[in-house]
């Protein structure tokens, strides 16, 4: 038994070991508590709100979240949940939220474009029409689409808060090109562009999206003071949201399972000594 | 073991339909009175563990293939349909996903236990091959699988690996293109790897069903090594070895559930979020934890055609090892040499592992600069995996060839049951007591 554990234990580092990347030299992502850590963990419904009004107001002007439809808002463990509405196209506040969008559509009658309000059942719509033009309005970078951001980034939404609201004065000897941030928790190699010392190259790298956080950019709605620190956290949250919408199904169901396969495996081993009590192995 | 059958049909039917198709006798003698050796640890649970595993992929798989489109255009955003809309699409998912994981964690137990107790030995050659030719079409599956998502991760994962068979001489280019199906990884990629990754599974069924025959023929292996002589040895495979293998496939679904629920992307690659982009490389390309050890292998040779046949020759080496093994002794419990290379063994394949998980010219010990060596610093991960690789191939063509003939072996045991029965059963007081009066 035990050395199974300890073989176990083996596949186990060796998996954790898998997966880790070089970071690219760049700062570890803060330390952030969320609400939906842990095996218990829950999205705080309030945080999500806040964390919306971010992502509409400052990041949706250049990031497309092409996989959430307006009624996931509406979806239990989102934003907008309402236990009276369990079809949340039904949800009064998702379908206001998509009646404020302009949805691209052909008239069914005659076939030519038009542009409608958004219904539940719409996706956020991008803020360009292609490729060509996000690059073109963002100095030839392409902003992300934001849909698994939270997934898609080593780190997850830590990461992201911390890149969101890390961005710092480029030290001194650090040539930073037009166009471009230094943020240290960028993964990148800033060496090419560092003229200090060579034992000491800054940690991180360069970002073409400028700092897209301001103290009080948002009016958070329920009174929450709205710091650089808080914007990032509320988006980030929102994000991982966006990215794992079925998280608080995932943990629920777990815990069941759990109780479950404890009891049941508790169960079989004492089949088994009953079994083999009068055999010797 | 393949003996006398003791199944006696009890009803009409039964005894009706056992004259035209005995496969009620099949299943009696396969799962019901095939004698197991009495001694069987959980070392020899994983069988039951995989054959669980199988269905459960096979399961899994089917009805996410219900849902998945397999195009190039639509794959990762089919992928995530069926993680926010098809109910508990999340669940099938996951459970696929981290399905391959324990699949090759037990695979990877079942096939060490299989090289420390000599499994592999007279007359279970052909069990052995066909534990091999399984996990060849495990491998085969993994990968395909893994670029059906189409991230970041798949799509150049893809690309590295079908790009090895270029290395061969004069077919390299044929095979390439015929996996590509063009001169690129592309939609055509894609689609037949999606055809192929719904058809290798039901081949492992297949040979999954050859691989149970030839255990049954000759029965299972067991710690001690010796052959089964009496029936004191032996214990009918129900209730004995299911109720033992039932309690260990319980505690591997623990272990399985955990990450499902709670770390469902903990093995996965962040990378593999993104869709793929064909003019966009990640920093760093590395492929699913369990092909870490041989990507480990192929990058330590600095020759690429002769990486891509170390590679494959690490697996190769498996495939001859009945005949590499001169021992006569089967259990290294009784073999203290052999043990101790076994252990360096497990230990070199855990490094190869980490080694494939690294740049190769990261430093191992950070800070430490010592010599160049064939281009690499020697405080290296190519220059670790180096030596591990060559440990690898010398423990299966050197050092288990010599160490059967020079070695020394303990007393092996003239049956199971003399050492089994030298230790009492441990029975709990209160079945001591009533034995009787219960059940």
């Amino acid at each position: 038994m035990l050395r199974k554990a300890s073989v176990l234990a083996a596949a186990l580092v060796l998996m954790a070991g898998g997966p880790v990347l070089a970071s690219g030299g760049a700062e570890h992502p803060r330390n952030i508590a969320y609400s939906f850590d842990g095996p218990f963990g829950k999205f705080d419904q309030a945080q999500l709100q806040r964390g919306f009004k971010v992502y509409r107001e400052v990041c949706a002007a250049c990031h497309s979240m092409s996989l959430v439809a307006f009624r996931n808002l509406g979806d239990k463990g989102g934003p907008f949940y309402d236990p009276h509405y369990t079809n949340s196209n039904d949800n009064p506040y998702v379908k206001a939220i998509a009646a404020e969008y302009q949805i691209n559509d052909i008239d069914s009658e005659t076939g030519d474009t038009i542009q409608r309000p958004g219904a539940s059942a719409d996706r956020f719509p991008a803020p360009y029409p292609n490729e060509a033009a996000a690059r073109g309005g963002n100095g030839g970078a392409m902003p992300p689409d934001l849909s698994v951001i939270a997934k898609a980034r080593s780190g997850g939404p830590a990461y992201l808060a911390s890149l969101l609201a890390g961005y710092r004065t480029p030290p001194a000897g650090l040539a930073v090109p037009a166009g471009q941030y230094y943020n240290p928790y960028m993964a990148g190699d800033v060496s090419s562009a560092w003229t200090g010392d060579h034992d000491h190259i800054p940690l991180g790298g360069f970002i073409a999206m400028p700092p897209p956080l301001k103290p009080g950019l948002v009016t958070f709605d329920d009174g929450t003071p709205s710091t650089i620190d808080q914007q990032a956290k509320d988006v980030s949250a929102f994000l991982m949201w966006a990215a794992e919408p079925k998280l608080e199904d995932r943990k629920q169901m777990g815990f069941a399972v759990m109780i479950y396969l404890l009891l049941f495996t508790a169960l079989l081993y004492a089949s088994y000594r009953r079994v083999w009590r009068n055999e010797s192995h | 073991m393949s003996g006398h059958s003791t199944y006696q049909p009890k009803s009409g039917f039964t005894r009706w339909l056992d004259t035209r198709l005995p496969i009620v006798r099949l299943g009696w003698d396969t799962f019901i009175d095939y004698p197991t050796p009495r001694n069987l640890n959980y070392w020899w649970t994983f069988g039951a563990i995989l054959s669980l595993m199988l269905v459960v992929q096979i399961v899994s798989g089917i009805v996410l293939a219900m849902h998945y489109t397999p195009t190039a255009k639509d794959a990762f955003a089919s992928v995530e349909h069926i993680m926010r809309d098809v109910n508990y699409g999340w669940l099938i998912r996951y459970t696929h996903a981290n399905g391959a994981s324990m699949f090759f964690i037990a695979v990877y137990i079942h096939m060490l236990r299989s090289l420390y107790y000599g499994s592999y030995k007279a007359p279970r050659e052909v069990l052995w091959i066909l534990g091999c030719v399984i996990y060849l079409l495990m491998m085969a599956t993994a990968f395909m699988g893994y670029v059906l998502p189409w991230g970041q991760m798949s799509f150049h994962g893809a690309v590295v690996i079908t790009s090895l068979f270029s290395a061969f001489p004069v077919v390299g280019d044929f095979i390439t293109t015929l996996l590509w199906g063009g001169f690129a990884v592309d939609n055509p990629t894609l689609q037949r790897f999606f055809s192929l990754h719904y058809l290798l599974p039901f081949m492992i069924a297949g040979v999954t069903v050859l691989h149970v025959w030839a255990l049954h023929v000759t029965g299972q292996n067991n710690p001690t090594g010796v052959d089964p002589k009496s029936k004191a040895d032996v214990l009918p495979f129900t209730p004995y070895a299911t109720v033992k293998d039932g309690f260990a496939v319980a505690v591997f679904l623990i272990l399985f559930c955990f990450f499902i629920f709670y770390m469902p992307n903990a093995l996965g690659h962040a990378d593999n979020y993104v869709p793929a982009n064909p003019l966009v490389t990640p920093a760093h390309i590395v492929p699913e934890w369990y092909f870490l050890p041989f990507y480990a292998i192929l990058r330590a040779v600095p020759d690429k055609l002769l990486g891509v046949l170390a590679m494959f020759g690490a697996i190769a080496c498996l495939f001859v090892l009945p005949w590499l093994d001169t021992s006569k002794v089967r259990s290294m419990r009784y073999r203290p040499m052999a043990k101790i290379y076994f252990a360096v063994f497990v230990i070199v394949c855990i490094i190869l592992g980490f080694c494939g998980a690294k740049l190769p010219d990261d430093q191992v010990i950070p800070g430490l600069t010592t010599f160049q060596l064939l281009e690499s610093d020697l405080n290296s991960w190519v220059w670790l995996s180096r030596v591990a690789t060559l440990y690898y191939f010398a423990y299966f063509l050197v050092i288990l060839p010599i160490l059967g003939l020079v070695e020394k072996p303990l007393p092996v045991p003239e049956t199971i049951a003399t050492p089994a029965l030298s230790h009492p059963a441990t029975v709990p007081a209160e079945a001591v007591a009533a034995p009787e009066k219960k059940g």
